[in-house]
């Protein structure tokens, strides 16, 4: 009997799927656990906005959450991601500059998200804490948690910076830049999802 | 075959105490608890069909050819059959028999709102119970009395047979759990929430209970009694608790009181009437009325009573109830013997 | 045929071997044996310690069982007796069951789907030792009494820091939560290698059955852990910095942690199932001489348990008081979910009946496994009934149907396992003997110890009291169940030693002692340490005995498998794997050091030990200098 060699073995056809590497899965499937994990941390928000015994929500004596500090913060994340998104489609075609600067200007926009969040959270804690009320505490956890993906999503822009300094990637190869991008662009979208259940829509109850 | 008849075994005897014990949920005494038990038959009754069959036909499958060359192998292709009708169409018949007869009896409960009712706050505590009967208690038929005092006890509840009681269940610490199985399933206690729990009795009687939701170190005695009977006694036992606390008889019974209501006991328990105003242990005005000691843990004897106060901790180790040992001889006999004036 | 074996020119195969051999070998020396990546020995090394875990968790109940033979006993306090009972629960539900079923399915994922390894090989290494410490973690609780008490689903405010000052819950929260990486890491590698590393032509109707469940399990996993790490985060958070979650005087409400726990706690126990039930289609069509009845319904029952599981939480919580309407609708859903195990009881059922059965050990087990398991599943339905659960819920009656499921099924199915995938592990059969008087003592010592608990339960006995009085007809059952319990023990102990036994003197089994259909039986008992020479290419559900397979390329520019189409499984890319290095240890010790200092209060260990977590992780991703150049695709 003789072996089948590769070249005999049918080929995948659709070409762009066929070059997600294994790290690509895994990234999907952590962001799928970590999207579970935001959505019970925000389900616990409402389940608790919701129970009859909080008859106000933010309780009474906090405000409903100010909008715009949140809608900035949103612009520079979304200008994170779009940094990102150019950077890669510049390896992509080669271009390892355009790469770095990318990912540069990604990483400082997310640098800018984490001093905004600072900056509101010394306002924030001068009226409630967490400790003061039940809303506090899933306010804090919840955006705190947020804060965390960013910061380590920073570090793995940083990273891959360095990768990309040391001539990591090319057009053929930058499965990792693909990578992190999912993980960086999914921590996006958490924020979408957090603005749209935290700050506004206390102004809609 | 074999197993069958070792299962068999332990099965007969123990199967009589499931039906007759006095915390059986089939041996029931109210109307809600009989419709229970009654669904608990018809599945255990289908279950044991059920179980049967799958026995009968793993026997079959098994004796059905005896391989006679081990190793070979039948690759045909087969009907689906067994998994059809074993895996959707029976199944889904049984099941929505069951799940149709539940849901009738769940429309039953509770009974529906009766202002008549008789209502009565159950309070959760580390472990006992307390019971509070609403306002001038006995209802709308007046029966409670005029200018009726509160009436607070504890680990016995009293009720009148044929009547449907509204309980008002929360507690002040830990979740707990009401449950009295030959009258009624389990509501739980919870903390900031009030849980609203029907109970009737057909026949007079005492009926156990206990909490069922694991609260700490002295879940395992947490019992607590529902007293069933008839109106009229019912009423007679209300009046008498809704009265203070019964003048000490004798001298040693007063000297009782000073050490009972001005000591250590007073911090933690009330006895109305007098300066003990505690709330972290169970009401004693009427002390004597009740048939256990700590939650159903000891009877209520003079013996078991000193005892009890001596070394709480031996009998309930973890009940926030210290053991009280440097009493001496004297000062205990006095104690008990106020305390065996509560009635 | 034996894919491990020489295909073509000997010559040439030679050759091929030796360099397979310097590409995969785990080197000599202590270090690498500490660090390897082989998903083989990494797989035992996982059954191994929860098996350790299951003996350690067994005696904790052996020893309340002692407690509970009569009434009024005071061989253990109820402090004793608490903890026991809770450590028992959260060792078999989280240290025993998911971690060897994952063992198994570690072990085997690869040579079932005629890979090499494992998509991620260092990570698996990784969840290893997480796992590992966190278990060591959960049971270091037991220095000095100091274990969690508050049941294994710690319910608040029983576990807050006010009802529960002592370290004892912090062991629990931080455990668990340690615990949850791992399994989260191992869940994410068995996905990615089941829908991406198959071999060719095995598209996802060819894939075994065990496959299947492994890959709902892994999926539920990577939904249902999140909602437990929540609720254990905010419970760490309450009873640490006083943040409020939980407590109703400022907007927060205990019943969400029952939420929590439920939505994450019942998909769980269908974890712990349905890789058992994944078990038993393999075993069952081997010794019924028959490819599965309805293998497609199967898959597809597998999938729906899964997914419907996520859809029934509500009935642990019939009596908190909830609207009817809504537990209604959950008692609805949990009855349906009876509908899937229907289905596979009779598929197994139909695969016995139109075969023909050869009563083999592991077989043995299957079919104590599907009596046991139709008990312990109908208990389940007739709790699911809600008036009927308000009286027999927090009883023993639904003690006796977590063990009929637990103990009775999925041990069952992990012990069918051993009898069946030893020889392949070992090259080694164990003893039928000594297996026959273990499965009678283990079938026997069960059911006395565990029926009675339903009538016992019936009889109004409440779960989780340290003691009860006589008079209230208890007695008798209950010393009936501590003398099975104990039957239970011995039996389980003759297995250890038939596996200890069997290790030097048992019958060489070869590569395929059952003559079974799938691929694992296609390559040496044990297995070289790159599992095929030639990766398999495949054409049918049972390989082995309908000949649809044959050896495919060999791969040997350095550690290569292949990748494949998610569906259909055509080649993409032949992929290299990285071999093992320090990191993954290091990187585990640094986690341990992250929760220990949280336990402790060490805030700057657990930073400290933070840093150097992220450091690590950063080396562990930097690519080999040698791999950076290598084209992809
Ligand atoms: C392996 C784990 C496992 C499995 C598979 C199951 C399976 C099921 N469980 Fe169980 N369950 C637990 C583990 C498991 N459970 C644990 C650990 C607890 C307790 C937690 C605690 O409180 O500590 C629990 C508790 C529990 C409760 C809460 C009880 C209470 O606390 O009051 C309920 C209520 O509905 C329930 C229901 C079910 C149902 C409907 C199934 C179904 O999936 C069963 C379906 C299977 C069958 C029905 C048998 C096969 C089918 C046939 C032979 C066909 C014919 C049958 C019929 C027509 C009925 N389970
Ligand atoms: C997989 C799950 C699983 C398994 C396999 C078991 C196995 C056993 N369980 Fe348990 N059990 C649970 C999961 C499980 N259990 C859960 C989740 C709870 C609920 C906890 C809670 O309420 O929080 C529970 C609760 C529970 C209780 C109720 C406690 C209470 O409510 O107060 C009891 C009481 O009898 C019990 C008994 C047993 C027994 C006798 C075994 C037997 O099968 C054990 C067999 C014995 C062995 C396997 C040990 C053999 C070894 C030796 C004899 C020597 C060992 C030597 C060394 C370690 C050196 N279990
Ligand atoms: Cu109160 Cu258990
Ligand atoms: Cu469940």
């Amino acid at each position: 009997m003789t072996a089948v060699p590769l070249d005999a073995l049918p080929r995948a056809p659709d070409a762009r799927r066929a070059t997600r590497d294994v790290g690509w899965w895994g990234m999907a499937l952590l962001c799928a656990t970590e999207a579970s994990l935001f959505a019970s941390l925000i389900g616990s928000y409402f389940y608790l906005a919701l129970v009859p015994a909080n008859a106000h929500w933010p309780p009474a004596g906090i405000a409903d959450p100010a909008l715009g500090l949140p809608l900035l913060m949103t612009a520079l994340l979304l200008a994170s991601s779009g940094a990102f998104w150019w950077g890669e489609r510049g390896i992509a075609r080669g271009d390892a500059r355009r790469l770095r600067l990318g990912l540069a200007l990604a990483a400082l926009l997310g640098i800018g998200f984490l001093l905004l969040q600072l900056h509101e959270y010394g306002d924030k804690l001068r009226h409630f804490g967490p400790t003061t009320h039940a809303y506090g505490a899933l306010f804090y956890t919840i955006t705190g948690f947020h804060g965390a993906h960013v910061a380590f999503g920073v570090l793995m822009l940083l990273y891959t910076g360095l990768r990309a300094l040391r001539g990591h990637f090319t057009a053929a190869r930058h499965q990792g830049v693909t990578t992190v991008g999912l993980y960086w662009h999914f921590v996006d979208g958490v924020w979408l999802v957090i603005v749209t259940s935290l700050y506004v829509s206390p102004h809609f109850y | 075959m074999r197993r069958l008849a070792l299962l068999a075994l332990p099965l007969v005897l123990p199967l009589v105490a499931a039906c007759h014990g006095p915390m059986s949920t089939l041996g029931t005494a109210s109307a809600p608890a009989d419709r229970v038990a009654r669904l608990g038959w018809f599945m255990i009754w289908l279950s044991v069909a059920i179980f049967a069959l799958v026995c009968v036909l793993l026997v079959l499958a098994v004796r059905h050819h005896r391989a006679r060359d081990p190793l070979a192998v039948d690759l045909a292709p087969r009907s689906k059959g067994w998994v059809v009708w074993g895996g959707a169409v029976m199944p889904g018949a049984v099941l929505g028999a069951i799940f149709v007869v539940a849901l009738v009896g769940l429309g039953r409960f509770p009974a529906p709102p009766d202002d008549r009712d008789l209502v009565v706050h159950v309070t959760g505590h580390r472990w006992w119970w307390e019971i509070r009967y609403e306002g001038g208690a006995g209802g709308a038929d007046g029966a409670g009395g005029a200018g009726g005092g509160p009436v607070v006890t504890a680990n016995e509840l009293h009720v009148p047979v044929g009547r449907t009681v509204r309980l008002l269940l929360t507690t002040d610490d830990v979740i707990h759990s009401f449950w009295v199985p030959r009258l009624q399933g389990k509501m739980d206690l919870n903390p900031g929430h009030v849980n609203d729990l029907r109970l009737s009795a057909e026949r007079p009687g005492r009926y156990m209970g206990r909490c069922a939701e694991y609260c700490g170190l002295q879940h395992a005695h947490m019992a607590f009694a529902v007293v069933a009977e008839p109106p009229a006694a019912f009423q007679r036992w209300l009046a008498a608790e809704r009265g203070g606390a019964r003048e000490p008889a004798d001298s040693l019974a007063r000297a009782g009181r000073t050490l009972v209501t001005a000591g250590v006991c007073a911090s933690c328990h009330t006895i109305r009437g007098t300066p003990a105003r505690g709330t972290i242990g169970p009401d004693l005005t009427h002390l004597m009325s009740r048939q256990t000691l700590a939650a159903g843990t000891i009877p209520n004897t003079p013996g078991y009573l000193e005892a009890w106060v001596t070394d709480a901790q031996a009998f309930k180790p973890g009940a926030l109830m210290p053991s009280l040992p440097h009493f001496d001889g004297a000062e205990l006999r006095a104690i008990t013997r106020y305390l065996e004036g509560l009635r | 045929m034996t894919l491990g074996v020489e295909v073509g020119a000997p010559g040439r195969e030679r050759a091929v071997t030796e360099r397979l051999r310097g590409l995969w070998e785990t080197p000599p020396t202590l270090l690498a044996w500490l660090t390897t990546v082989d998903h083989k020995k990494l797989g035992v090394r996982y059954i191994v310690t929860a098996f350790v875990f299951f003996l350690l968790g067994g005696l904790e109940a052996l020893i309340l069982r002692l407690q509970l033979a009569r009434a009024d006993l005071h061989l253990l306090t109820p402090e004793a007796f608490n903890q026991l009972f809770t450590m028992h629960g959260t060792t078999m539900m989280f240290l025993v069951v998911q971690p060897m079923l994952s063992g198994f399915s570690f072990y085997l994922t690869p040579l079932l789907i005629g890979a090499r390894e494992l998509a991620f090989p260092r990570l698996n290494a990784f969840s290893y030792f997480a796992f590992l410490f966190a278990g060591c973690f959960l049971t270091a609780s037991f220095l000095g009494w100091h274990a969690p008490d508050g049941g294994w689903f710690a319910y608040t405010p029983l576990t807050s820091a006010r009802f529960a000052p002592g370290i004892n819950l912090d062991y629990y929260t931080l455990g668990l939560v340690f615990l949850g990486i791992s399994t989260t890491a191992g869940s994410i590698n068995s996905i990615v290698t089941i829908l991406k590393l198959r071999a060719p032509g095995m598209s996802l109707d060819r894939m075994p059955l065990f496959m299947w469940s492994s890959l709902t399990m892994s999926l539920s996993v990577v939904f249902a852990m999140p909602p437990l790490t929540a609720a254990l985060v905010f419970l760490e958070l309450e009873r640490r910095w006083h943040f409020v979650f939980y407590e109703p005087r400022l907007g927060g409400d205990p019943l969400l942690w029952q939420h929590l726990f439920w939505f994450f706690g019942h998909p769980w126990v269908y974890i712990l199932f349905l890789p058992a039930t994944g078990m038993l289609s393999m075993i069952i069509p081997t010794f019924s001489r028959r490819p599965m009845v309805g293998h497609t319904f199967v898959a597809l029952a597998t999938v729906a348990t899964g997914l419907v599981g996520f859809g029934v939480w509500v009935h642990h919580m019939f009596a908190t008081g909830l609207p009817q309407l809504s537990i209604s609708f959950f008692s609805a859903a949990s009855m349906t979910v009876a509908i899937p195990s229907a289905v596979q009881i009779f598929a197994w059922l139909g695969t016995m009946w139109h075969g023909r059965v050869v009563l083999r050990l592991p077989m043995l087990f299957a079919l104590a496994f599907i009596l046991q398991f139709t008990i312990g599943g109908i208990s389940g339905v007739m709790t699911a009934a809600i008036p009927f659960d308000w009286q027999v819920t927090d009883t023993y009656f639904v003690v006796a149907h977590l063990h009929y499921v637990l103990a009775g099924s999925s041990m069952f199915a992990v012990f069918a396992a051993i009898y069946y995938w030893y020889p392949k592990m070992t090259g080694r059969l164990l003893d039928r003997r000594l297996g026959l008087w273990s499965f009678w003592t283990m079938v026997v010592g069960f059911n006395l110890g565990f029926f009675p608990m339903h009538l016992v339960g019936l009889a109004g006995m409440p779960r989780r009291v340290y003691t009860y009085p006589a008079g209230l007809g208890w007695t008798a059952d209950n010393l009936l169940e501590t003398i099975g319990a104990w039957l239970f023990g011995l039996g389980v102990l003759l297995t250890v030693a038939n596996v200890l036994r069997s290790r030097r003197h048992g019958a060489e089994a070869g590569a395929d002692p059952w003559r079974a259909n799938t691929l694992e039986w296609a390559t040496h008992s044990p297995p070289e340490d790159w599992n095929f020479t030639h990766i398999p290419v495949v054409a049918s559900r049972d390989p082995l005995w309908d000949g649809g397979v044959a050896p495919g390329p060999a791969l040997t520019d350095g550690r290569q498998t292949l990748r494949t189409s998610t569906l259909d499984a055509d080649v993409e890319a032949p992929i290299v794997l990285p071999e093992q290095n320090l990191w993954t240890l290091v990187i585990s010790f640094a986690v341990l050091g992250v929760f220990v200092g949280l336990l402790l209060g060490a805030w700057w260990v657990a930073v400290a030990a933070g840093l150097l977590t992220l450091g690590s992780l950063a080396r562990w991703f930097w690519p080999h200098p040698a791999h950076v150049e290598e084209t992809e695709v």
